[in-house]
C-alpha cells in the first residue's frame, strides 16, 4: 500500500473578482479511496475539481497529485500533464466520434490502443455500441462512456462532477452502483461532487462537506451523519429539528424532559440539541399539550409535524400503520436511546 | 448579493493580511499567443479605414468640413435617414404576416413560399433597381405594352423616392423574415397554450403573447434593413435618388476634393454607428426573451380555413413583384438580345474574376476572423470582448466608405498595393468580417466548453485539441461563413468599382456598367448569372432550416 496522499490541497483559495469560492482549504484524498465532495449549490466545490485537473489556477495554496507539486507559488502543471480523468455533468462526449474513438482519444500509444478500448469497453459492458455516436446512446449509455473514456488511460485520480444529476431517479440509483463498483473493481481513487445528501453517503468511502468555499466536515458517511461537527452539516444532512436544552449537573432539561446525558458545560448553558424524527415517539392523548399540525406520508412511514405547546415544531417518525390525523392532540417523548449532538455557537459541544 | 459580497471581501482580507498575495499568473500557450498576435493584427487592420479618414479630414482643416455643412448636406440627411424609415417600416410590414403564415399556419405550399419568399435576399441591389427601371421606367417593358393596347407614350417617373423605395424593399425585407422565422420557429408552444388556457382567444393570444416576443427579432430585422438601406450604393445610383452614399461617390469621382468626400463619409460612419448602438441595445434585450432551448413539441399548426385565400393572394403578390417579375423582365432583355443579334461581351472573364475575388475573400476573412472569434468565445475577458467589437465596426462602414479610405491609404503609404488585387481583397475583408465572426462564434458557443477540456484531461496539449475536437466541430460554421463571405463578395458593388485594378471586370460590375449605359439587354445575362449562382445556397439553408424546426 502506497502512503503517498493521491491528492493533497495545502491553502488552497479562488477568487472570482470579490467573491472567495474557495477558501484556505485543506484537504487529502488517499489512493484508492473515493471522497464525496458535498455541498449546496454555489458551495465551490466545481471550482476544487476545477483547480484539481487544472483547469483554474489558485490564487493561493497548492495542490499536489500523487506527492507531486502541480498548482502552487512558481508551478504549475497543465492539465494534459496532470493524469487526471475528469467526468463531466453533461458527459462532453465528442459529438463527432464514435464511442470506440471517444474512449481511444486519450491513448497516446497507438500499439496498445485497440486492446485498451476493449478492455475498457468490456468494463462496462458497452462493447455492442462501440460504433455508435453519442447522440444514439441512452443517457446511461452515455453516462459509461464518459467513465470509459476518462478511465481509458489510468488516471491517478479520476473527477467526476455531479455525474448522476442528468440521469432520471431509478436510472440514477443503478447507474450510482455499477460506477462505485467499477471504480473499487479498478481501485481508482475518485473525488465525486454532488448535491445530493443520499448520493454523497452512498457513493464516498469518505464525505467532505463544503459550505461558501469552506470545508466544514469531513469523515466517513457514519460519523457525518451520527457526529456532525457543525450545526450546518446537521442541518444540510436532513429530517433536522433543534431543541433548546439547559445544561444541569445531572443531565439536560428540555420542552419534552430530561436526558441523562452530561455536557462539560457550567449549569444553565443553553444549547441546541439535534433531534432526528426517529428520537422521538408519538402518544395519543386527549390531555397532551402538543397537536399534529400536519402528516406526510412517505410510503415506509408517516412523518408527522408537531407543534410543541411552546410554538415550537418537531418532527416525528411513526410506521405506516400508524398515523394521526392534523388537529390531534398527542403526547411526544424523548426517547433517543443514544447521546444526542448538541450545538452551542453553531459548533458541537461534548 | 451585496452584501455577501462585502463580508467575503472582508474575509480575504483578513485571510491575506501580512502575507502579500502571488497572484499565479495563468500559463500561456503558444496557441493562444499565436491566436492574440493574429487578432491584433486584424484588429489593427479593422481600425485602419476610419482613422485614415479622421486623419485625412483633421489635416484638411475646417475647409473640408465645409461642404458637410451646407443646406445640401443636411436635405440629404434628411433624404437618408426618411428612406431608411419608411423602408424598415414597408419590410416590417410584409415581413410578419409571410413569417406567421410559413411557420404557424396550414397555407397551402408552405414549404415553397417559405423558399420562394426569402429569395430576393440573392439579388443585388443594383440588379433589382435595373429590373425595375427595365419594366416600370419611362419607357421601359411595361410602356411598350400599353402603348401597343392604348397608345400610352410615357409612364410617370419611377425615378427618385418612388423608385427607391420599392426596389429596397423588395430586396431588404427577407432580413426581417428570415429573423422572425427563427425566432417563430423556436417558439415555445406552452407560451401561447398558457394565454389560451388562462381565457383568450387565438387573436388576442397573437397580440398579447407572440407578438411581444417576436419584438427582440423584429428589432435585430428592422436594424439590419435599416442598415441595409443607409449602406445601400447601387439601387440609389440607378434611381438617382442623393442618398450619403450616391452623393460621397460623385464627389469622389468628379471633384479632387477628396477631404471633402472624407468628411461625408464620416457623417455616414456616424449615422450608421448611431444604428448599430441601437441594435447592440436591443441585442442585449433579447437576451432575456431568448427561450431556454429548442422545445420538444412541435406548434400547433393554425388552420386558416376561409382566410387561406387572402393569405395565398397576399404571399403570391409578394413573389409575385418581388421574384417573378424580375426574373421575367430579366428572360425578355435576354431573349430580346439574342433574338436582335446583340453583340455580347464575352462573360466568362467577368466570372473567373468573380469567383476568384471572392473566393480569395471568403478565405481571408475566415482566417482572419478565426482568432478573433475563438478568444471572443474561449477566453472572455475585456481584452477579447474589444477586439470583438473592433471588428464589427466594418459592419460601419459602408463599401463607398472603405474603398475611398483605402484609396486614400494607398495612394498616400501604399504605392505598390494601389489598384491591385489584395487592396480590393482587403476592403472585402473589411467589410464581411463580421458576417464571417458572427458565424464561426455562433458555432463556437455550441461547442461546450468541457469537450475541449476533457481532451486536455485526456493528455492532449491545447493545439492538438485544437485540430481534432475544436476545428471538427465548429467547421459546419465556418463553412458556412466562408459560404455567406463568398456569396456576398459577389454582389459586392462599390468597392469593387473603386478598389479593382484597371480593367478587372467582375460579374457586378459588368452589370452595372452595362446599366448606367442603359443597355439593358447586355446587363441581362451578367445579372442572371450572378443571381443563379448566389440562390443555390440559400436555397438549400432555408430548406435545411425547415427540416430543423418542423
Amino acid at each position: 500500500m502506497n502512503h503517498t496522499p493521491a491528492v493533497h490541497c495545502a491553502g488552497l483559495t479562488k477568487f472570482f473578482a470579490d467573491v472567495c469560492a474557495v477558501e484556505n482549504l485543506e484537504l487529502t484524498v488517499h489512493q484508492g479511496e473515493i471522497l464525496a465532495l458535498l455541498g449546496p449549490s454555489g458551495c465551490g466545490k466545481t471550482t476544487i475539481l476545477r483547480l484539481i485537473a487544472g483547469f483554474e489556477v489558485p490564487d493561493a495554496g497548492r495542490v499536489e497529485i500523487g506527492g507531486k507539486l502541480v498548482s502552487g507559488p512558481g508551478a504549475f502543471v497543465p492539465p494534459e500533464r496532470r493524469r487526471v480523468g475528469m467526468v463531466f455533468q453533461d458527459y462532453a462526449l465528442f459529438p463527432h466520434l464514435t464511442v470506440a474513438q471517444n474512449v481511444a482519444y486519450g491513448l497516446r500509444r497507438k500499439a496498445e490502443r485497440a486492446t485498451r478500448v476493449q478492455e475498457v469497453l468490456a468494463l462496462v459492458d458497452l462493447e455492442e455500441v462501440q460504433d455508435r455516436l453519442p447522440h444514439e446512446l441512452s443517457g446511461g449509455q452515455q453516462q459509461r462512456v464518459a467513465l470509459a473514456r476518462a478511465l481509458a488511460p489510468q488516471p491517478d485520480v479520476l473527477l467526476l462532477d455531479e455525474p448522476f444529476s442528468n440521469l432520471d431517479a431509478g436510472l440514477r440509483k443503478q447507474v450510482r452502483e455499477e460506477v462505485r463498483d467499477i471504480l473499487k473493481a479498478t481501485a481508482t481513487t475518485a473525488i465525486l461532487v454532488t448535491h445530493d445528501q443520499e448520493e454523497a453517503l452512498f457513493m464516498g468511502d469518505r464525505v467532505a462537506i463544503l459550505n461558501a468555499g469552506r470545508l466544514e466536515q469531513v469523515g466517513t458517511p457514519e460519523e457525518i451523519f451520527h457526529h456532525p461537527e457543525t450545526r450546518f452539516v446537521a442541518e444540510f444532512m436532513g429530517h433536522t429539528g433543534f431543541l433548546p436544552a439547559w445544561v444541569t449537573t445531572e443531565g439536560l432539561e428540555t420542552e419534552l424532559g430530561f436526558l441523562p446525558q452530561r455536557l462539560a458545560l457550567p449549569p444553565g448553558t443553553q444549547v441546541d440539541m439535534l433531534v432526528r424524527p426517529d428520537d422521538l415517539v408519538l402518544c395519543p392523548d386527549p390531555q397532551g399539550a402538543a397537536r399534529v399540525e400536519r402528516r406526510f406520508f412517505q410510503g415506509m412511514h408517516h412523518l408527522h409535524r408537531v407543534v410543541l405547546p411552546s410554538g415550537r415544531i418537531v418532527h416525528c417518525l411513526t410506521l405506516h400503520t400508524e398515523y394521526y390525523a392534523p388537529g390531534t392532540r398527542v403526547r411526544v417523548e424523548l426517547t433517543p436511546g443514544h447521546p444526542l449532538t448538541c450545538f452551542k455557537n453553531g459548533r458541537a459541544v461534548t | 448579493m451585496a452584501e455577501i459580497t462585502l463580508i467575503r471581501r472582508h474575509r480575504a482580507r483578513a485571510l491575506f493580511r501580512g502575507t502579500r498575495l502571488r497572484r499565479v499568473p495563468r500559463p500561456t500557450t503558444w496557441l493562444s499567443l499565436i491566436l492574440w498576435g493574429m487578432a491584433a493584427v486584424v484588429a489593427g487592420a479593422v481600425l485602419l479605414p476610419t482613422t485614415y479618414l479622421l486623419i485625412r479630414t483633421l489635416d484638411a482643416g475646417t475647409a473640408a468640413w465645409a461642404p458637410v455643412f451646407q443646406a445640401r448636406t443636411l436635405r440629404i440627411l434628411g433624404r437618408t435617414i426618411w428612406l431608411a424609415m419608411t423602408v424598415t417600416a414597408t419590410s416590417a410590414a410584409i415581413a410578419v404576416p409571410l413569417a406567421w403564415l410559413t411557420v404557424r399556419t396550414d397555407l397551402p405550399l408552405r414549404r415553397m413560399w417559405a423558399v420562394l419568399t426569402a429569395l430576393p435576399l440573392v439579388i443585388p441591389s443594383y440588379v433589382g433597381a435595373y429590373l425595375v427601371v427595365a419594366a416600370l421606367g419611362p419607357r421601359g417593358m411595361v410602356q411598350q405594352w400599353l402603348e401597343g393596347l392604348f397608345g400610352i407614350s410615357r409612364l410617370p417617373d419611377i425615378y427618385g423616392f418612388p423608385g427607391a423605395l420599392l426596389v429596397l424593399t423588395l430586396l431588404s425585407y427577407p432580413y426581417t423574415l428570415l429573423i422572425v422565422r427563427a425566432a417563430l420557429l423556436r417558439m415555445d408552444p406552452a407560451l401561447e397554450e398558457a394565454s389560451r388556457s388562462l381565457g383568450y382567444g387565438p387573436w388576442v393570444t397573437f397580440w398579447r403573447v407572440t407578438l411581444p416576443q417576436l419584438r427582440p427579432a423584429l428589432a435585430a430585422g428592422s436594424l439590419l434593413v435599416a442598415l441595409y438601406t443607409l449602406r445601400d450604393f447601387g439601387a440609389v445610383s440607378i434611381m438617382r435618388y442623393n442618398t450619403f452614399t450616391r452623393v460621397i461617390y460623385i464627389q469622389y469621382q468628379s471633384s479632387f476634393d477628396r477631404a471633402a468626400a472624407a468628411a461625408l463619409a464620416l457623417v455616414l460612419v456616424a449615422m450608421t454607428l448611431g444604428v448599430l448602438a441601437l441594435e447592440v441595445h436591443t441585442q442585449q434585450r433579447a437576451r432575456y426573451a431568448r427561450s431556454t432551448g429548442r422545445t420538444a413539441r412541435a406548434q400547433p399548426v393554425i388552420r386558416l380555413g376561409r382566410w387561406r385565400w387572402p393569405a395565398l393572394l397576399f404571399c403570391a403578390t409578394v413573389v409575385g413583384v418581388a421574384l417573378v417579375v424580375p426574373a421575367g423582365v430579366l428572360l425578355y432583355w435576354l431573349v430580346r438580345g439574342v433574338r436582335t443579334g446583340q453583340q455580347f461581351v464575352p462573360l466568362w472573364v467577368a466570372t473567373r474574376n468573380s469567383i476568384l475575388a471572392s473566393g480569395l475573400a471568403a478565405v481571408a476573412t475566415l482566417m482572419a476572423a478565426l482568432p478573433v472569434a475563438i478568444l471572443n468565445v474561449r477566453r472572455p475577458g475585456r481584452l477579447s470582448h474589444v477586439l470583438e467589437r473592433i471588428t464589427y465596426t466594418g459592419f460601419a462602414l459602408p463599401g463607398v466608405v472603405i474603398a475611398l479610405a483605402l484609396v486614400f491609404f494607398g495612394a498616400h503609404y501604399a504605392r505598390p498595393l494601389y489598384q491591385t488585387l489584395p487592396m480590393l481583397i482587403l476592403a472585402y475583408v473589411l467589410l464581411f468580417l463580421p458576417q464571417a465572426v458572427g458565424a464561426v462564434r455562433a458555432s463556437l458557443l455550441q461547442v461546450h466548453p468541457s469537450l475541449e477540456e476533457t481532451a486536455r484531461s485526456l493528455g492532449r496539449r491545447p493545439w492538438q485539441v485544437f485540430t481534432t475536437i475544436t476545428v471538427p466541430l465548429v467547421w459546419p460554421g465556418i463553412a458556412a461563413g466562408a459560404g455567406l463571405v463568398f456569396l456576398t463578395t459577389m454582389k459586392e458593388l462599390p468597392a469593387t468599382l473603386i478598389l479593382g485594378p484597371l480593367g478587372f471586370k467582375t460579374l457586378a460590375t459588368t452589370v452595372w456598367s452595362a446599366v448606367s449605359e442603359a443597355f439593358f439587354a447586355q446587363a441581362a445575362a451578367p445579372a442572371l448569372l450572378l443571381i443563379l449562382v448566389s440562390s443555390l445556397p440559400i436555397a438549400l439553408f432555408i430548406l435545411k432550416e425547415h427540416r430543423e424546426g418542423i
